[in-house]
C-alpha cells in the first residue's frame, strides 16, 4: 500500500490493519500524513498549526508498543486533527482569535488526552471562527477556510477546518465543537461524517468555554464506523466537567450493525419548509431509502422549531458575554496599553476581537443587562424548555428524527458574510439539538445538481446514540453499495 | 428597531469592548436586527414555563460531586506563562487606585 495515494481514504480500520501487518510503521504513516497535510494545506486553510515534534513522539511510543506484542489502542496510529478552541499542553491553542495568537495552553483537554491515550495521533489544529462563532468559518483571525469539494465556497463553521481536512484526506479523524450546528453544517457542507453527542456525553474540560451550556464536543471522519469509535473512546465521566454524565457507554461499533427494520423514523414538517427544492429532493431520497430497509416513517411535529434561532442567540450570546470576560490583556499573550485599567481592557478587547464575535459580546450584554434579564433572558430559557419538551414528546412516539441539516448546501464566500442574521439563518434546523441536549448528527446522502455534499440530519434521544449511529450505518451500508 | 447611540455605547462599556464610530453604527443597526426578530418570542406564552438553565438528566442531587481529594494545581510558572506582563510571581496591570 502507498501510503501519500491511500491517505484520503484511510479509515481507522485501514490504519490498524497497516500496522498490524506492517504495511507501514506509526511513525512512517505520521511523517507521510504531516507532509501529505502541509502540501495541501494552502488550498483550504484547514490548518493553524502542524505539531510534528508531538506527533513523531507519540508515533514512536506505538510502534514500540507494537514491537514489545502490547495490545493496540483503538486509535493507535491515527492521524487526527483538533479544532484550534480545544486546548493542547503545550501546543499553540488560537481559539482563530488575535487575542490568543500566542497562547501556549498548560494543559490538555480530557476529549485529547483520552484520543491519546488510545494512540490516536495530533498532527495539528484546525483553523475554525473565532471562538467558534460563526457559520462560515470567514470569522477566524487567520483566514477562511476553502471547502475541498468547491474552493470558491465555504466548508461551513464553524468547525470548517476539521471539517475540510477530513474531506481533503490530511487527517483521518478531527474534533470539532458545536454550539449552534459547528459540527454538522460543515459535515454537510463537506460531505464527511460528524456528531454532536448528548449534552455531558464528551467531558468539556479543555474546551475553551463560548456557551456551557450548549458547547458539545464531537468527531468526524469519513464513515459513521469511525466516529462511533471515536466518541466510544472519548465518552464518559470526567471529574473535571461536572456536568459530564454517568450515564453507561453503549457498544455504539456492536449496536449500530442491527438492521434498521422496525425504527420508527419521524419527520418533523417545520423542518422542512424553506429549504432548497434541491436539498429537499435528495432527503426525500434519503427517507425513502430508509423506508426501503423496513423503518416506518411518522410525520411528527416540533411546533416551537421557528422560535429557536430568537432563543439560541439570546441564551448563546448571553453565556458567551460572561464567558468572554476573562480576555482582558491580564492572563493571555495580548495587551494593548491604555492610561488605566479600564482602558487597557477596553483597547485590548477592541483590538484583539473581531467583528462577530464583539457582535455577540454585545447581545449578550444587551440582554443580560439590568432590566432586560425577565424580558429577555428568562423569556428564552423558557422557551428553551418548550423546545426539548417538543423532543421529549416526539420520542415518545419514534426512535430517531430525520431531517435536513442546513436549508442549503456551500455557499459562496463573500456571499453572507455582511448580513449577520442571514448567516444565523443558515443554522436554523440545528440549532434545536443543542438547545435540547439530544444526540445529532450529519451523515452525507447526496449532492445538488452542481456536486456541491448535502447531509441527513439525525436526531436521538439523550443517550442514545446507538440508536443514531444504527439509523446512519444502515444508510451508508445501503447506499455505498 | 434600531438602538440608539447612547445605548450601544452604555452596552459596550458594561462589556469592556472599545468600538470605533464606524463599530458603533454598524452595531446600531445588527443589534436592532436581531432584536426585532427576537421580538417574536413574545408570541409565545411562557407564563407557567420554567426555565432551562441547564440540560438535566435524572440523577441524584449529588450525583455529580467528586471526592474532594488534594491534588497538585498549576505552579504559579505555568499560570503566569501566558501573562504579557508579569514578575515576582505576580501579574502585573496599569495602576487601579485612582478609579473612583
Amino acid at each position: 500500500m502507498s501510503l501519500p495515494t491511500s491517505l484520503p481514504s484511510l479509515t481507522i480500520t485501514a490504519v490498524r490493519d497497516g500496522l498490524r501487518k506492517k504495511d507501514f510503521s506509526a511513525q512512517e504513516l505520521t511523517q507521510a500524513a504531516l507532509a501529505f497535510a502541509r502540501a495541501e494545506n494552502p488550498k483550504t486553510n484547514a490548518y493553524l498549526t502542524f505539531s510534528p515534534e508531538r506527533a513523531l513522539a507519540a508515533a514512536a511510543k506505538v510502534d514500540s508498543e507494537i514491537a514489545k506484542g502490547f495490545t493496540m489502542g483503538a486509535l493507535a496510529g491515527v492521524p487526527l486533527g483538533v479544532k484550534d478552541v480545544i486546548v493542547t499542553k503545550g501546543l499553540r491553542t488560537t481559539c482563530g482569535s488575535r487575542i490568543l495568537e500566542n497562547y501556549i495552553p498548560p494543559y490538555d483537554a480530557t476529549a485529547v488526552s483520552r484520543l491519546e491515550d488510545e494512540g490516536a495521533i495530533v498532527i495539528g489544529k484546525m483553523n475554525c471562527d473565532e471562538f467558534a462563532m460563526g457559520s462560515s468559518n470567514e470569522n477566524s483571525a487567520y483566514g477562511p477556510v476553502r471547502n475541498p469539494r468547491a474552493l470558491d465556497r465555504v466548508p461551513g463553521g464553524s468547525s470548517g477546518g476539521s471539517a475540510a481536512a477530513v474531506a481533503q484526506g490530511t487527517a483521518v479523524i478531527t474534533l470539532g465543537s458545536d454550539t449552534g450546528g459547528s459540527i454538522r453544517q460543515p459535515a454537510s457542507f463537506c460531505g464527511v461524517v460528524g456528531v454532536t453527542p448528548t449534552y455531558g456525553r464528551v467531558s468539556r474540560y479543555g474546551l475553551v468555554a463560548f456557551a456551557s451550556s450548549l458547547d458539545h464536543i464531537g468527531p468526524f471522519a469519513r464513515n459513521v464506523e469511525d466516529c462511533a469509535t471515536v466518541l466510544h473512546v472519548m465518552a464518559g465521566r470526567d471529574d473535571q466537567d461536572a456536568t459530564s454524565a454517568f450515564a453507561p457507554i453503549d457498544d455504539y461499533n456492536a449496536l449500530m450493525k442491527h438492521p434498521a427494520k422496525g425504527l420508527k423514523l419521524g419527520l418533523p414538517t417545520e423542518y422542512f419548509e424553506g429549504l432548497t427544492s434541491e436539498t429537499g429532493a435528495v432527503i426525500d431520497a434519503a427517507v425513502k431509502q430508509l423506508e426501503s430497509l423496513g423503518c416506518e416513517i411518522r410525520t411528527i411535529s416540533l411546533p416551537r422549531t421557528k422560535y429557536a434561532l430568537s432563543c439560541y442567540y439570546i441564551i448563546a450570546t448571553a453565556e458567551a458575554s460572561s464567558n468572554l470576560a476573562r480576555y482582558d490583556g491580564v492572563r493571555y499573550t495580548i495587551r494593548e496599553d491604555g492610561a488605566t485599567l479600564s482602558d487597557m481592557y477596553r483597547n485590548t478587547r477592541g483590538c484583539g476581537f473581531g467583528a462577530e464575535v464583539k457582535r455577540r459580546i454585545m447581545l449578550g450584554t444587551y440582554v443580560l443587562s439590568a432590566g432586560y434579564y425577565d424580558a429577555y433572558y428568562k423569556k428564552a430559557q423558557q422557551v428553551r424548555t418548550l423546545i426539548a419538551r417538543d423532543f421529549s414528546e416526539a420520542f415518545k412516539d419514534v426512535d430517531a428524527i430525520l431531517a435536513p441539516v442546513s436549508p442549503f448546501p456551500a455557499f459562496k464566500i463573500g456571499e453572507k458574510v455582511d448580513d449577520p442574521l442571514t448567516m444565523y439563518l443558515s443554522d436554523i434546523y440545528t440549532l434545536t439539538g443543542d438547545l435540547a441536549g439530544v444526540p445529532c448528527m450529519s451523515v452525507p446522502c447526496g449532492q445538488s445538481s452542481d456536486g456541491l455534499p448535502i447531509g441527513l440530519q439525525i436526531f436521538a434521544k439523550h443517550f442514545d446514540e446507538a440508536t443514531m449511529f444504527r439509523v446512519a450505518y444502515n444508510y451508508e451500508q445501503a447506499t455505498s453499495r | 428597531m434600531n438602538l440608539s447611540e447612547k445605548e450601544v455605547r452604555y452596552v459596550a462599556d458594561l462589556a469592556n469592548l472599545r468600538l470605533s464610530n464606524e463599530e458603533v453604527l454598524r452595531m446600531q443597526q445588527d443589534l436592532g436586527h436581531i432584536l426585532t426578530h427576537i421580538e417574536q418570542l413574545n408570541a409565545l406564552d411562557t407564563a407557567n414555563v420554567e426555565p432551562m438553565a441547564q440540560v438535566l438528566f435524572d440523577a441524584d442531587e449529588t450525583a455529580t460531586l467528586r471526592e474532594d481529594i488534594p491534588h497538585r494545581p498549576l505552579t504559579n510558572q505555568d499560570a503566569l506563562a501566558n501573562a504579557i506582563c508579569s514578575g515576582a510571581g505576580y501579574y502585573k496591570v496599569p495602576k487601579v487606585i485612582e478609579r473612583a
